[in-house]
């Protein structure tokens, strides 16, 4: 089921009276196509979560309306949305059995949707089954681990078979190595369901590796909305292109001069279409090219080989990070004697943003072909 | 031994010298009392050792009073009170205005002294010369008639001794309720509401065992206190428990010391371990059940 919200704001009223009120969503205004993944993702205390609540209808929106396909669901109370939802620390039920846990969804159906108790069983075994814990249906939480745990969570949001399934920081409580398994986990699972998922991250990678669709915000606006690898293309302004890919975007202060992109005093692109002014310049660490008479001088800083790439860190005077970091084939032999570095720039993995509004300015040869 | 452990013997010693004098000494002496028959405490004599003094404490009817006092306010004060805090908390729980005012008073009988309490109680539900008493004039309000709730019936009297029971210990509990209700994750509560769980659902399905370890705690420590209970009766009664039918096994143990009728220290021993043996099946019968029901 597709999911609209249409000028959903939530204000929180501030209890100090000298501070402004809080501005958690601010005037959202998309749709969310049925079946999709999609990733909500922004820093810590954007207003994700606040976001997904308004959804789930755990918190009623300050104006603006949500709709689950063509109903209004707004006034709705959450049991009547038909939505699933994981919590970030799963909130199982400690004091019942992981059946009981998955059970006790169906329990509080009523009328003539009540179900027997084989029924249920048999319910909860098919979610069971598609999370794979249908072994550990008698144990307590607490003889779990965290990746099982939140199975379970996943399995008991599944078995009403809502409309749509909400997962709010769903891999944060799981190590490294889990992390990485679980959120394939939830991709097969959700591609096999295909229910409506939306899931809150503020962990870009996350995002990127599993959704169809990503929402980039921060402090309650969205900055952002597309395919990952869109997003990561072709980034609206400065935050969205510094938010999304490890290792960062670089960025420098350059200017445009008669078409021409200057860093410091290294002309180093043509840059048609841009006027003359002073600019942010985000280069993606792939971005550059290293070559003996590139027009970008660095000073080398360290060499990291990393087996399939070798990462070079140096420094630019122009820089607004700490370094420069840049990811070149491992093929190409770094200078380690040298103190200098030189790269040329791959155009379209160069993104030019104005300094006032920190909005993208365009230029031709920086369009893919 | 090992001079670390000598080390952590010295730091032990003055708390087992004063543990040793106080307690443990004492308590092997109670039972010494206890098996010898005929003690006297100005000589120090006795005639033998063996189970007359329990034998002779089993069959005293003051005794059996006292056992049968002190069950019924078990039975009663200990449930009807958990379960009074219970309601209370979730009310405080569930307001937001007031209810740091409302905490204050509820826990205002656990700093007032017993015997001033006592005092009011007295002025609530005693007959004297001059007034029926607060609680009558309302009864007769209604159009019923005076009860001496003091000096009355044995109903009454134990009425009023059950009231003032539950309402001293009710503002513990109160306490340790709240704290427990506040610390129940809310995103469980959140992940029911999601589900579409009723509030009474809720409220059995989840609250309950979430805090039925702070729940049992509660219900131990209640038996252990009610079956100690004597000031309570004092307060309310006067020293002479006996006289009012209204004695506990507490009492009994003093008045069989100190009491008008006192000076028997091995029947008053014999009444100390009875009580003793008695809490311990108790709460141990409390801990098995408790093992089953709490869940984590």
């Amino acid at each position: 089921m597709k999911v609209v919200l249409k000028h959903l704001t939530k204000i929180f009223p501030n209890i100090t009276k000298n501070l402004p009120d809080v501005i958690a969503v601010n005037d959202f205004d998309f749709e969310i196509p049925d079946g999709k993944l999609v990733g909500l993702l922004g820093p810590s205390g954007c207003g994700k979560s606040t976001a997904l609540n308004l959804i789930s209808g755990l918190l009623e929106p300050t104006s603006g309306q949500i709709f689950f396909g063509d109903n209004d669901v707004t006034k709705l109370p959450p049991e009547n949305r038909g939505v699933g939802m994981v919590f970030q620390n799963y909130a199982l039920y400690p004091h019942l059995t992981v059946l009981e846990n998955i059970i006790f969804p169906l329990q509080n159906l009523k009328g003539d949707k009540k179900m027997t108790r084989e029924r249920m069983e048999a319910k909860a075994l098919e979610v069971a089954r598609l999370v794979q814990i249908e072994r550990l249906m008698e144990r307590k939480p607490s003889e779990m681990s965290g990746g099982q745990q939140q199975r379970v969570a996943i399995a008991r949001a599944l078995v009403k078979t809502p409309n749509v399934l909400l997962l709010d920081e769903p891999l944060s409580n799981l190590d490294a190595r889990l992390r990485l398994q679980t959120r394939e986990e939830i991709r097969r699972i959700q591609t096999e369901t295909g229910v409506t998922t939306i899931f809150v991250t503020h962990d870009q990678e996350e995002a990127m590796s599993i959704s169809d669709l990503i929402i980039v915000m921060k402090e309650g606006v969205v900055h952002q909305i597309g395919k990952p690898q869109d997003v990561y293309d072709d980034p609206v302004n400065l935050f969205v292109a510094q938010f999304l890919g490890t290792p960062q975007i670089n960025t420098f202060k350059g200017r445009v001069e008669n078409g021409w992109l200057y860093i410091g005093e290294d002309k180093v692109l043509k840059t048609t279409g841009v006027s003359d002014q002073k600019v942010y310049v985000g280069v993606r660490p792939e971005g550059f090219i290293l070559d003996e008479n590139g027009p970008l001088h660095c000073r080398l800083s360290a060499v990291e080989v990393m087996g399939r790439d070798t990462s070079v860190v140096s420094f630019n005077d122009n820089m607004t990070g700490v370094s420069i970091r840049s990811i070149i084939s491992a093929e190409n032999k770094v200078d380690t004697s040298s103190k200098e570095v030189r790269f040329s720039l791959k155009p379209y993995k160069v993104h030019l943003f104005s300094m006032e509004d920190e909005k993208r300015l365009y230029f031709e040869e920086g369009v893919l072909k | 031994m090992s001079k670390k452990e000598l080390k952590g013997w010295l730091y032990l010693l003055p708390a087992m010298i004063f543990l040793g004098i106080f307690m443990v000494y004492p308590l092997i002496d109670v039972f010494v009392y206890s098996l010898e028959e005929g003690y006297n405490s100005a000589s120090q004599t006795y005639f033998g050792v063996g189970l007359y003094n329990f034998s002779y404490v089993l069959h005293d009817t003051y005794f059996l009073q006292a056992v049968k006092n002190t069950i019924i306010l078990v039975l009663i004060t200990v449930p009807l009170s958990t379960g009074l805090a219970l309601l209370i908390s979730l009310a405080l729980n569930s307001i937001e205005k007031l209810k740091d005012l409302f905490q204050t008073i509820y826990f205002l009988p656990y700093v007032t002294n017993t015997l001033a309490v006592g005092l009011v109680f007295m002025i609530l539900f005693k007959k004297t010369a001059y007034t029926e008493g607060m609680i009558n004039l309302l009864i007769n309000r209604f159009g019923g008639k005076s009860i001496d709730f003091i000096d009355g019936p044995y109903w009454a009297k134990m009425f009023v001794l059950c009231f003032y029971t539950i309402w001293v210990v009710l503002p513990f509990k109160v306490l340790i309720l709240t704290s427990a209700l506040a610390s129940v994750n809310q995103n469980l509560y959140n992940a029911a509401k999601v589900d579409g769980t009723s509030p009474f659902r809720i409220f059995y399905k989840i609250t309950i065992p979430m805090i039925s370890p702070m729940i049992f705690y509660l219900v131990i420590t209640g038996f252990i206190g009610a079956f100690k209970a004597y000031s309570d009766a004092v307060a309310l009664f006067g020293t002479d428990l006996n006289a009012a039918g209204m004695n506990t096994i507490v009492g009994y143990v003093y008045d069989m010391l100190y009491g008008n009728s006192g000076g028997y220290p091995s029947y008053a021993s014999a009444a100390a371990i009875i009580l003793f043996a008695i809490v311990l099946s108790i709460t141990c019968i409390n801990l098995l059940v408790s093992k089953k029901h709490v869940h984590y």
